[in-house]
């Protein structure tokens, strides 16, 4: 019911809800109300803007989802569950889940295993930490695309580095974007390097905001420096460790852009070597067409990105109590 | 005290030299392995770049040019408007930056200060969102650039960056904890309008946030990839790596101009990143850990 029924019908109950429904939205004295009139001056453009470029399509990516949608057809009919049911039984999509999954577990653990030893060693006093702080951090400020392009010529079958640094060792040359075993292993590996530093910046901010005192004290106990990581660095890393983690795993999860690079090009079969989900998404929705098949398959997509980070926090929350 | 703590401190001036000189050689070591391998691919990119054909596909392949020449550059430069892409990326990218500080000071500001009927279920509502990734609705919202015809335009490719949700959580915090109920107040007594305050108390008091804020929302502008590719077929409000991808389409393996190509992409990006070092580094630290 708006208020200006409310006012015609000028019911004595009706008036008093008003009135204080009135003062409720626009305050009661004229300091309050400017106040509120400015508060809604400066939100209610962004709450429109924020509706429209993010509730709106994600509430819209849902309802999709149950209907038949191809968006240069004016009939989209309603399908119910059928396109997540087709999606359960659908061999890419299977395989495009295990390999998007296989990738996040993957890139997430390795980059982590190895930021954290590197941060150990540079939050020690050492000459030259800011240099070695800067080359680490490279890769994750520059753009994804010309990083994978010039992974896809290390890992090039004939010519590549990594073959040749391979045959010094007498190890027989590797087609490792042609496999989608090796390839899928290939990205993970490129994709470690690219983010290892942006971990091991986030553990060293973390690890220098732990006080000195802990480890004086725990010397001084004769804690060996294995003891010192095991009882003082992780535990007090701990938040650290879980924002990296739900970042890294969402962001994993994700993967797309060098795995489009790296595995599409025109002397590649026109299926991509390795299928990942936003990959599957994008090729169903955009080059065939099927928006509604698309969108359940984003809907899992996100499910899955939201579990992951609920299961993450609790599973942090009840260690640490 | 137990023993191996009094057998330290006993332990003679000199072995502990020695242990602190051993320690720093294999630490060093480590972070020169570490650091090589995270500069090859730029190395390998940049040696390729300056190599006449005959010598990009050798076997074994030699690191250093023996005739280096620019003739990749020029090939690249011919191919592709390099410079056009550059000034695109350069557009999307700063105009995004720009209306996430605007937003997120903005609605920072007032969920921060003000108490309102809705405040708390409507910035729960962002933070969720916040969670959900792009990919997950860009169909929909595809159809909705359909429907506004803003496909193949600057501003439909800017429109998923206008603003961001943990920017506007993060000049939240940053707001309600480093300027003071008292600071408002006073200028309120003082007969400022709303308006002025926002000005003059609440825009200077947030510069910090705001840089660290915008070089964040900056490199994430600049990489974009996914959107752009859905959004744009037009060459010529392709971003540089957009303009890359087609580029590497034309050259699959011609290794030499698609090295020279990804320079180019590359090197804003780093010459920007060594004169802000420290700055970088701090923001996005600070942005993620805040989040």
């Amino acid at each position: 019911m708006s208020i200006s029924s409310l006012e015609k019908t000028g019911e004595k109950p009706g008036a008093g809800r008003l009135a204080s429904a009135k003062s409720r939205i626009l305050g009661k004295n004229p300091q309050q109300r400017s106040k509120l009139i400015f508060c809604y001056a400066m939100l209610t453009p962004i709450l429109l803007l924020f509706f429209y470029i993010r509730i709106y399509p994600i509430m819209r990516t849902f309802i999709i989802s149950f209907f038949n949608w191809d968006y240069t057809r004016r009939v989209h009919p309603f399908i119910g569950i059928a396109n997540y049911q087709a999606m359960l039984t659908d061999s890419r999509f299977i395989d495009a889940l295990r390999n998007t999954a296989v990738f996040s577990v993957a890139t997430v653990l390795l980059s982590i295993i190895l930021a954290l030893p590197l941060s150990i060693v540079l939050a020690g006093k050492i000459r030259l930490a800011p240099i070695y702080q800067a080359i680490f951090f490279i890769p994750f400020i520059t753009p994804m695309v010309p990083m994978a392009v010039a992974w896809k010529w290390i890992y090039d079958a004939k010519y590549g580095i990594l073959n040749y640094v391979l045959s010094l060792f007498h190890i027989s040359p590797v087609g490792w974007l042609v496999y989608p075993e090796t390839a899928l292993w290939a990205i993970i590996l490129m994709s470690v390097w690219k983010v290892i530093g942006y971990n091991m910046v986030l553990f060293l901010v973390g690890i220098k905001n732990i006080p000195a005192t802990y480890y004086e004290a725990a010397e001084l106990d004769g804690g060996g420096s294995w003891n010192l990581f095991r009882y003082i660095t992780f535990p007090l890393l701990r938040p650290i460790l879980l924002f990296v983690l739900v970042t890294s795993t969402i962001n994993a999860f994700n993967v797309f852009t060098q795995v489009y690079v790296m595995t599409l090009g025109s002397q590649s079969a026109p299926g991509s070597a390795v299928r990942v989900l936003v990959f599957d998404i994008y090729s169903n929705g955009f080059q065939f067409r099927k928006m509604g098949y698309a969108s359940a398959e984003a809907v899992f997509l996100t499910i899955v990105v939201l579990l992951l980070t609920v299961v993450q926090f609790k599973f942090f929350r009840t260690e640490e109590g | 005290m137990n023993s191996s703590a009094t057998q330290r401190m006993v332990a003679s001036p000199f072995r502990r030299r020695l242990q602190q000189i051993s320690g720093s050689v294999t630490r060093h070591t480590i972070l020169l392995l570490g650091s090589v391998i995270m500069l090859i691919p730029f190395a390998w990119m940049l040696a390729t770049s300056f190599k006449p054909p005959t010598e990009v596909l050798t076997w074994p392949p030699e690191f250093i040019p023996r005739n280096p020449t620019w003739q990749n550059y020029f090939k690249v430069m011919e191919t592709i408007p390099v410079m056009r892409f550059f000034f695109n990326s350069l557009v999307i990218s700063i105009i995004s930056t720009l209306s996430v500080l605007v937003t997120s000071l903005m609605a920072g500001y007032v969920f921060a200060k003000f108490r309102f009927p809705g405040r708390d279920v409507l910035f729960i509502i962002i933070l969720a969102t916040a969670i959900v990734p792009f990919e997950g609705y860009m169909l929909p919202f595809y159809l909705q650039m359909i429907s506004i015809k803003w496909i193949n335009t600057y501003q439909g490719i800017i429109a998923p960056y206008a603003i961001m949700s943990f920017g506007i959580f993060l000049m939240r915090q940053h707001i309600s904890s480093a300027i003071p109920d008292e600071f408002i107040d006073a200028a309120r007594i003082d007969g400022a309008s709303e308006w002025a305050i926002f000005q003059r108390i609440i825009i200077p008091l947030s510069t910090s946030a705001l840089g660290a804020l915008g070089i964040f929302a900056f490199i994430q502008a600049w990489g974009a990839f996914i959107w752009p590719l859905l959004i744009a077929s037009d060459q010529n409000i392709f971003n540089m790596e957009l303009g890359l991808t087609a580029f590497q389409f034309k050259f699959s393996v011609d290794y030499g101009p698609l090295m020279a190509g990804s320079v180019l992409n590359v090197l804003p990006m780093i010459i920007v990143f060594f004169i802000l070092r420290r700055r970088i580094i701090e923001s996005i630290a600070l942005s993620g850990l805040r989040g």
